[in-house]
């Protein structure tokens, strides 16, 4: 069965930013955090907590449904699949998805795009992300 | 390391605003974070003029584990140090050594003077001179407020800033980093001040490509891994530092009313379990430590009638439930959050503003001071007051406070009770009244900090004491840790980066190292901040142990002032030994 990433207890999120770390040389090789596919941020607001910015693997993904040329297609079991090469920089994708998960990367011009590895919920000390079957 | 071989620059001069960026390959070896910045203090330091001179540097180094490894989270501040006014050395986690890397950095050199109150701006393809003229004067909080609204990238940015207490040039104001960190110790905030630099914004998104994928990731998961799933650092994580204040109270250790006592009536009002049953909120991490020890105490308090209550979120530690807590006689946990606060608002070292304090309590109680040079009665337990003193010496609002604002050792010279005033090699006491190698520990450091050679660890596991043991055990851990500042790994951490896990990250980040290259570079640093200190005119030799000391049984029992000159005198030639032996070698 098809996983798909989710936060699970984000109030336990102690701002560590090892997912990132994780996913950025995991998935993209690069030491940079810019490159994560996955964003820890603080929540602004009276409160200020942590929230996670992640894709969230919808099963009709808008991001796909924007690009032209079919970079991005629809993952089994939901979120996408990304192929580079086919990818023209259009950026397309980026406002299409609602909950803000898709980032450019400045230097490749070319999307960062969550594979659903799992990588970062690996790496939390916390459990706040967990992988689970669709 | 990282597909270089040299160590990145950046210089800035605030006079004239001119930047430039150097590649160093001769400082490589040296790793970054100590090595890095005491080797770029002793260039760009002036010996010949006073440590607040526009001339003087700052400088700041991340080394080649920061961030990319767990707990590798921290940045080094060198200066020379408005306290003692010889070498200065400070660190801080944060988000700072995160910003340094992605801004494409691994150190930075400030001098001059700006012709107006600036605040920097640092990405990783500008540097910006900002005006602060109107962020002259606001507290921490909201200068950290203002420069987040209109600077770098959220969660990807660090911000260093100074309060009144930096602006004001007191000896030890710190410098703030991002929430609950700071460059705490000897001064930086005031270096800050002299060149009316109100902050640093950092940030940058500079691609570093991962150079041998494989390596490196099965490193970093396997250091994840002890980090996380062993308990070689659950004391950081569980209760957290302040775990000591039992311990310490326990073994009469605990500085208590200025060192009158070494236990504390109050000890479990305020001991870690205490602030984590009843005040703990939440725990944070610096970014790359899945360890989260920034412990975060909340606590309310009634300002007007009709349940009207405001509520201050508040990071805690030993060092302060220390010095602001059983230092002061403060009883309660919500007293000491409430002290804390006022240090964190006015950007003062706490270490140094509690000793200052305690000692004036008792200089009052005494009748050398007054109570028109303290303006309010202080008194060990009294809050308010407390509350109320720490603003005048930020503000410097008279000519006591002014004085008091310079550390005790100037303090004393002008009002005298020097035998009670809790300084060691100039700085103002740590949390630890364990012995003979805490005392000499923190006398004798580079920095002198009880971090640098952890005297109060020996004191507190030996089973008996040795003089030579003592002395062979702090040079030794001095040199070690002069490696492990330089990597720049959190000193928490210290029992998980043992040597063949140096060597093995090092070489995951095609760092082929040896156990000898680390030897040699240890021993280069610590000889260079030695070198450094003698330049400044500093001699371990003058160096006097405050009376106060001997008055009050430690774990083993008073201490002798003899036994303790003697302690020092046998530092001093073992010292000069080894460092004939080095410079012989060179």
């Amino acid at each position: 069965m098809p996983k798909i990433l989710k936060v699970k207890n984000i109030n336990k999120c102690i701002g560590c930013f090892e997912c990132m770390i994780g996913c950025a040389s995991l998935n993209f090789h690069s030491h940079t955090l810019t490159k994560s596919a996955i964003r820890v941020k603080t929540k602004g607001g009276l409160q200020s907590k942590f929230a996670a910015v992640i894709c969230v693997g919808c099963t009709e993904p808008a991001c796909a449904e924007a690009c032209p040329t079919e970079a991005l297609v629809p993952r089994q079991g939901g979120g996408v699949v990304f192929d580079g090469k086919k990818c023209i920089g259009c950026e397309r994708c980026v406002p299409a998805c609602i909950v803000g998960a898709i980032a450019m990367d400045k230097q490749l011009r070319k999307p960062i795009i969550c594979k659903q590895c799992g990588a970062c919920a690996q790496l939390c000390p916390h459990e706040c992300l967990a992988m689970e079957e669709v | 390391m990282l597909g270089k071989d040299y160590i990145r620059v950046l210089h800035i001069n605030l006079t004239d605003e001119k930047v430039s960026v150097e590649e160093r390959k001769d400082l490589f070896h040296l790793l970054g974070g100590t090595g890095v910045a005491s080797k770029l203090l002793e260039e760009n330091m002036r010996p010949d003029l006073p440590p607040l001179h526009e001339d003087q540097p700052i400088i700041f180094a991340i080394g080649p584990l920061s961030t990319i490894f767990p707990v590798a989270t921290k940045t080094v501040a060198t200066f020379i140090s408005p306290l003692t006014g010889e070498y200065g050395e400070s660190h801080a986690g944060g988000r700072s050594a995160m910003a340094i890397r992605n801004a494409g950095y691994d150190a930075i050199v400030i001098t001059g003077r700006a012709n107006k109150p600036t605040y920097l701006s640092i990405t990783d393809h500008s540097v910006e001179f900002k005006d602060a003229r109107g962020l002259w004067g606001l507290d921490v909080e909201e200068t950290g407020r203002i420069i987040r609204e209109r600077e770098g990238i959220p969660g990807k940015r660090s911000i260093m800033r100074i309060g009144v207490s930096g602006e004001n040039l007191v000896s030890f104001a710190g410098v703030n980093v991002d929430t609950y960190r700071h460059f705490g110790r000897l001064g930086l905030g005031a270096v800050f001040g002299s060149k009316q630099l109100k902050a640093i914004a950092i940030t940058g998104e500079t691609d570093i490509p991962v150079t041998d994928f494989k390596s490196y990731y099965s490193t970093f998961r396997w250091l994840y891994k002890k980090v996380v799933e062993t308990d070689l650092m659950s004391k950081y994580h569980e209760i957290g530092t302040p775990i000591n204040i039992k311990v310490l109270n326990a073994i009469s250790s605990l500085p208590t009313k200025n060192l009158q006592q070494s236990t504390f009536e109050h000890a479990d009002d305020i001991s870690g379990e205490t602030f984590a049953q009843d005040t703990l909120v939440r725990k944070v991490s610096c970014v790359g430590c899945p360890i989260g020890c920034i412990h975060v105490g909340q606590f309310r308090r009634l300002f007007d009638k009709g349940y009207e209550y405001e509520s201050l979120a508040v990071s805690y530690d030993h060092e302060l439930i220390y010095s602001l807590g059983s230092l002061l006689g403060t009883p309660t946990a919500s007293e000491v959050l409430e002290l804390i606060d006022e240090v964190e608002e006015t950007g003062l070292d706490a270490m140094s503003t509690g000793v200052a304090l305690a000692w004036a309590t008792e200089a009052l109680e005494k009748d050398i001071l007054s109570i028109e040079q303290t303006l309010v009665p202080l008194a060990f337990g009294n809050t308010e007051n407390y509350k109320k003193a720490i603003h005048y010496i930020a503000e410097r609002t008279n000519d006591f406070y002014r004085t008091l604002g310079e550390g005790l050792t100037h303090a004393t010279e002008a009002y005298g009770g020097k035998e009670f005033a809790l300084v060691y090699g100039g700085n103002e006491m740590a949390g630890y009244h364990t012995g003979y190698a805490f005392a000499l520990g923190q006398t004798v450091g580079g920095r002198h900090s009880h971090l640098c050679n952890a005297g109060y660890q020996y004191d507190q596991s030996a089973k008996e004491l040795n003089d030579e043991e003592i002395v062979d055990y702090l040079i030794k851990e001095e040199k070690e840790r002069c490696m492990l500042t330089s990597l720049v790994i959190c000193l928490f951490a210290r029992k998980v980066y043992d040597r063949e896990t140096v060597l093995k990250a090092l070489n995951a980040i095609d760092m082929p190292f040896t156990d000898e290259d680390l030897d040699k570079m240890a021993e280069e640093t610590f000889f260079t901040r030695l070198r450094i200190k003698q330049k400044l005119g500093y001699s371990l030799e003058n160096e006097k142990f405050p009376k106060r000391a001997f008055e009050t049984p430690t774990r083993w029992g008073k201490m002798d002032e003899e036994r303790m000159n003697k302690l020092l005198h046998m530092y001093v030639e073992r010292l000069k030994a080894e460092y004939d032996r080095y410079s012989t070698a060179q």
